[in-house]
């Protein structure tokens, strides 16, 4: 046989490749396939065809060469033994038989046709040809609660992504050769690899992969502002929407922890060397879970009685379960970390003489002190800064009274006051406490609302009112002295200030009243003063923060290092969490070196 | 967990003392000072001034008045039964100095935490006269410690039932009358009482602490539910006090908002019950 007579047929499935009759996959449901068996109808003549994936490009490769003149008459799917071929179309190139399949997955069937002939170069194993069929796979929604029934609940609002859309999802990824949206996550996480193993269905593995960098991809999943990171740099969303990432990395956080594959890794032979954290907040979780596994013995000192920080008594149930954020700390306990509650720093101990102790100290406390606005009738009854009412209802379970004791804080008029996460955290926790009507009052306008984008649409969904360009400028009270309404002033956007987002400015004149029985302010927070009374050689900067090498995360004081809120000022869960690893980095080499030094002299008596 | 080592009612047992076993806050906490108590793993947190301690047998003492849902479900707590929870010491403690004469005032449980106060002030070397009043003699609590603590001390009852009759600030305008020599007031107690003191004091002239008790949750500065207004500018208590100016102190408002809590402790009482 002469060689350019004979062809080799090239038939293209990818990852997910359905039979358009029964629905059956090609390859990804028989995991390990090293081949396929087709039946082909040649000249009427029925002749075996095996295909063989690459495993690592989705194309197909028909093992079976044709001789130059064969014509192709039918492709008999494997399972089903229909015909593959539509008769009635013909390749835009040669004019040659079609071959229909479904990509993806089934529950949103994607047509897709290929040329049958062999040589025909159109049949696309070209990226661009890649590229448009994962264009036409259109950005999957995760199944949530009903916007109706969720209002009165407090159970998580999305379900996540099923082992399905999870797959149809992670085949939008063009698995870039540069990939930007590593660049956009502060962590860096490998998000082409990731969203590749979740694609050849190694959903254990992409967990692993994900951890390389971030340790509680459960966590991030759930509240870091994609869009504003990963998300916001992916190339899909020029063209059309970014790959769900968030989604992504939460349904294989979430496949990993339900399917019970999370183990304690191996744990370094111990150091010796004993690590104080204060504060346990995603940063301070960080450095124990770093540290501990490089063989440091690693105690967490926490003030409150429940650990997690900003996880459990800031970011409520129906966004972040507080049984992931415990399952995480259990798992730290469960690879050594001691974990001491109901322990103020600066109380307790003071920093000092945590370091008698202890080789080195991470402080991550968190912004923990609320901002008031400093304006009339803030003292009212019934006005709550946003860590107040927040904390009455997620750490005190003040939603589940009178089985908890603490009362729960309620209104039938609420008006929440700033734009951020807290802010949609307040609004929808009082909207699932019965308020008949919840206001976001925001001084600014929609595009500045520093909300994630999906907590915004939540809230609407879920019927919050949202009264932009308005400013608080007075509470009114009862004879009682609680809250029963405020008066606003309406705002318009000005020259951009030193954010670069532009100023507001009030109107004069547009006071109007409003009426409410419930306020809650959630205008921001400054650093917690506790560390510092018993610290004052700790270095601060201008706003009041902890001055940390950014490097090294270590502060003014040696040994002791920073990281999270305390440094940053409220910033986001991942940013504690990028912080922690760095410290964490400084931390060893530090303490390692030490310890060489330290080794080398007791080699040379045992010499001599 | 915290275990209660010593009961005490006393007052009729509408006022009881716990002793706590907590050895690293005895070893820390200074007077003042106050602890955070959850009982259970449904409870709220409640603050309590820590009444005494025990550095070396690790034991902190508190004394509290029973008056909501807490304070019941701790009053029912046998010696023995574990605390969930107990953190602490908490607020910065009082500044206690040698300043010579001092005029430490308590009123109904606020002698509990008067007396660890004042006996630092004794410690420090001050002459202490103390000033305790109450509603009638039953009420009135730690007569011998008082005793023991202060170079003089006169005890005032609503009812005159027992020492003078009448309020504390009866006695303490006759010493500021008479002696010229008082450099401190003190005063710990209900609201109405402190503002009462202060208002006398500010005639003479003579620097009034007081030790304030708004709501708080956490205790730790992160919550602002214990925000007080003192010289105009908003404080939160657990961490910039409880001790403050009592000149500068907007007891008007801490009393409104105190008052509206007791409201909701009642309903929450009744929620219960229903
Ligand atoms: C309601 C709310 C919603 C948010 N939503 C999001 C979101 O969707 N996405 C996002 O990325 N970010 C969000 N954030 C911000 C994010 O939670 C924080 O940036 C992050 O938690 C900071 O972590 P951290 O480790 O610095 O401190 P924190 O989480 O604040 O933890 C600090 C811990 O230290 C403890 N502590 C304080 N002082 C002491 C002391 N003296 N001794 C011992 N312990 C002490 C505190 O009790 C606390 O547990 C939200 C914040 C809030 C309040
Ligand atoms: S950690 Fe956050 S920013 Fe990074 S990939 Fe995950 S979701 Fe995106
Ligand atoms: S009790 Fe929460 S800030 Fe003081």
């Amino acid at each position: 046989m002469l060689e350019h007579d004979v062809k080799y047929l090239k038939f293209k499935t990818y990852l997910n490749t359905y039979c358009p009759h029964c629905h059956n996959s090609f390859n990804v449901e028989k995991k390990d396939v090293r081949q396929i068996e087709f039946k082909a109808v040649f000249n009427q003549n029925e002749v075996d065809l095996k295909l063989s994936p690459y495993l690592d490009v989705f194309d197909v490769d028909l093992s079976v060469p044709i001789e130059k003149g064969e014509v192709l008459d039918d492709l008999l799917c494997p399972t089903c033994k229909k015909s593959l071929i539509v008769k009635e179309m013909a390749c835009g190139e040669c004019g040659s038989p079609v071959g229909e399949v479904i990509i993806s997955a089934m529950s949103k069937l994607i047509p897709f046709f290929v040329c049958m002939k062999y040589g025909c170069e159109w049949h696309g194993l070209t990226k661009a040809d890649e590229r448009r069929i994962k264009l036409k796979i259109p950005r999957q929604d995760m199944p949530e609660q009903d916007q109706t029934l969720r209002v009165h609940n407090f159970q998580e609002v999305p379900y996540g992504y099923t082992t399905e859309l999870a797959l149809l999802e992670a085949g939008r990824c063009l698995q870039c050769k540069n990939p930007q949206c590593v660049l956009g996550c502060p962590v860096n996480v490998p998000i082409p690899q990731f969203i590749a193993l979740i694609a050849e269905e190694k959903i254990d593995e992409a967990a692993k992969k994900i951890k390389e960098t971030n340790l509680f991809p459960a966590i991030c999943g759930r509240v870091c502002p994609q869009e504003n990171q990963c998300e916001s740099t992916c190339i899909m969303g020029h063209k059309d929407k970014p790959v769900a990432i968030g989604r992504l990395e939460r349904f294989v956080a979430d496949y990993e922890r339900k399917m019970d594959l999370v183990r304690v890794p191996i744990i370094k032979e111990n150091t010796g060397q004993k690590i104080a954290i204060i504060g346990s907040g995603p940063g301070g979780l960080t450095v124990a879970a770093d540290m501990r596994q490089l063989g440091y013995s690693v105690t967490v000192f926490e003030a409150l009685h429940e650990t997690g920080g900003v996880l459990t008594y800031g970011i409520p149930e129906f966004r972040l379960p507080k049984s992931i954020v415990q399952f995480e700390i259990n798992f730290l306990k469960e690879m050594g970390v001691r974990i001491e509650t109901n322990h103020v720093i600066g109380n307790i101990h003071t920093i000092d003489e945590l370091l008698l102790e202890f080789d080195a100290a991470f402080i991550g406390v968190g912004a923990g002190l609320p901002t008031f606005m400093g304006i009339e009738g803030e003292s009212l009854g019934h006005v709550f800064s946003a860590n107040e009412y927040l904390t009455r209802m997620n750490l005190m379970k003040a939603y589940r009274f009178p089985e908890y004791d603490t009362p729960m804080p309620k209104g039938f008029n609420v008006a929440v006051i700033g734009g951020g996460n807290v802010a949609m955290d307040c609004a929808r926790t009082a909207k699932r406490t019965g308020a008949t009507e919840v206001t976001i009052v925001y001084r600014r306008s929609r595009q500045e609302l520093p909300a994630r984008g999906e907590e915004v649409h939540h809230a609407q969904e879920e019927g919050i009112k949202f009264k932009l360009l308005t400013n608080p400028i007075r509470y009114i009270g009862t004879d009682s002295k609680t809250v029963k309404a405020m008066e606003c002033i309406k705002m318009e956007l000005g020259e951009p200030d030193a954010s670069g987002r532009r100023r507001p400015v009030p109107i004069e004149g547009s006071n109007y009243i409003m009426d409410v029985d419930l306020v809650i302010v959630a205008v921001g927070n400054g650093p917690n003063p506790v560390i510092f009374q018993s610290t004052p050689d700790l270095k601060r900067n201008k706003r009041g923060y902890i001055e940390a090498n950014p490097e090294t995360m270590e502060t003014s004081k040696e040994f002791v290092y920073a990281g999270g809120d305390i440094v940053t000022g409220s910033a986001t869960v991942i940013e504690a969490m990028g912080a922690g690893r760095i410290a964490a980095r400084a931390m060893h080499a530090k303490l390692s070196a030490l310890r060489e030094k330290k080794n080398k002299p007791k080699k040379e008596t045992t010499k001599r | 967990m915290f275990q209660i080592v010593r009961k005490q009612e006393m007052a009729r047992g509408t006022i009881i003392r716990f002793d706590i076993s907590a050895p690293k806050i005895a070893k820390k906490v200074k007077a003042g000072q106050f602890v955070i108590i959850r009982v259970n793993e449904t409870g709220e947190r409640i603050p309590l001034t820590v009444a005494d301690k025990d550095e070396f047998a690790g034991i902190i003492s508190i004394i509290f008045q029973v008056v909501g849902k807490t304070t019941a479900l701790m009053r029912s707590l046998k010696e023995g039964d574990l605390l969930r929870d107990v953190v602490g010491p908490l607020g910065r403690p009082a500044e206690v100095e040698k300043v010579g004469t001092v005029i430490m005032i308590g009123g109904g449980t606020g002698v509990a935490i008067l007396h660890h106060v004042a006996k630092a002030f004794k410690q420090a070397g001050n002459y202490v006269i103390g000033i305790m009043g109450s509603k009638d003699k039953e009420l009135l609590i730690l007569e011998n410690e008082m005793t023991q603590i202060c170079d003089e001390l006169v005890i005032t009852t609503d009812d005159g039932s027992y020492g003078e009759r009448g309020f504390v600030t009866q006695p303490l305008q006759k010493y500021l009358e008479e002696r010229d020599d008082v450099k401190l007031v003190y005063a710990i107690g209900p609201i109405i009482m402190m503002k009462n003191v202060c208002k006398l004091t500010e005639k003479y002239k003579i620097q009034t602490m007081v030790s304030l008790n708004p709501v708080m949750i956490d205790g730790t500065g992160m919550c602002g539910g214990c925000r007080v207004k003192v010289n105009d500018e908003t404080r939160f208590c657990c961490v910039d006090g409880p001790d403050f100016d009592g000149h500068k102190v907007d007891f008007e408002e801490l009393m409104n908002r105190n008052s509206l809590y007791l409201k909701e402790e009642k309903d929450s009482l009744l929620f219960s019950i229903r």
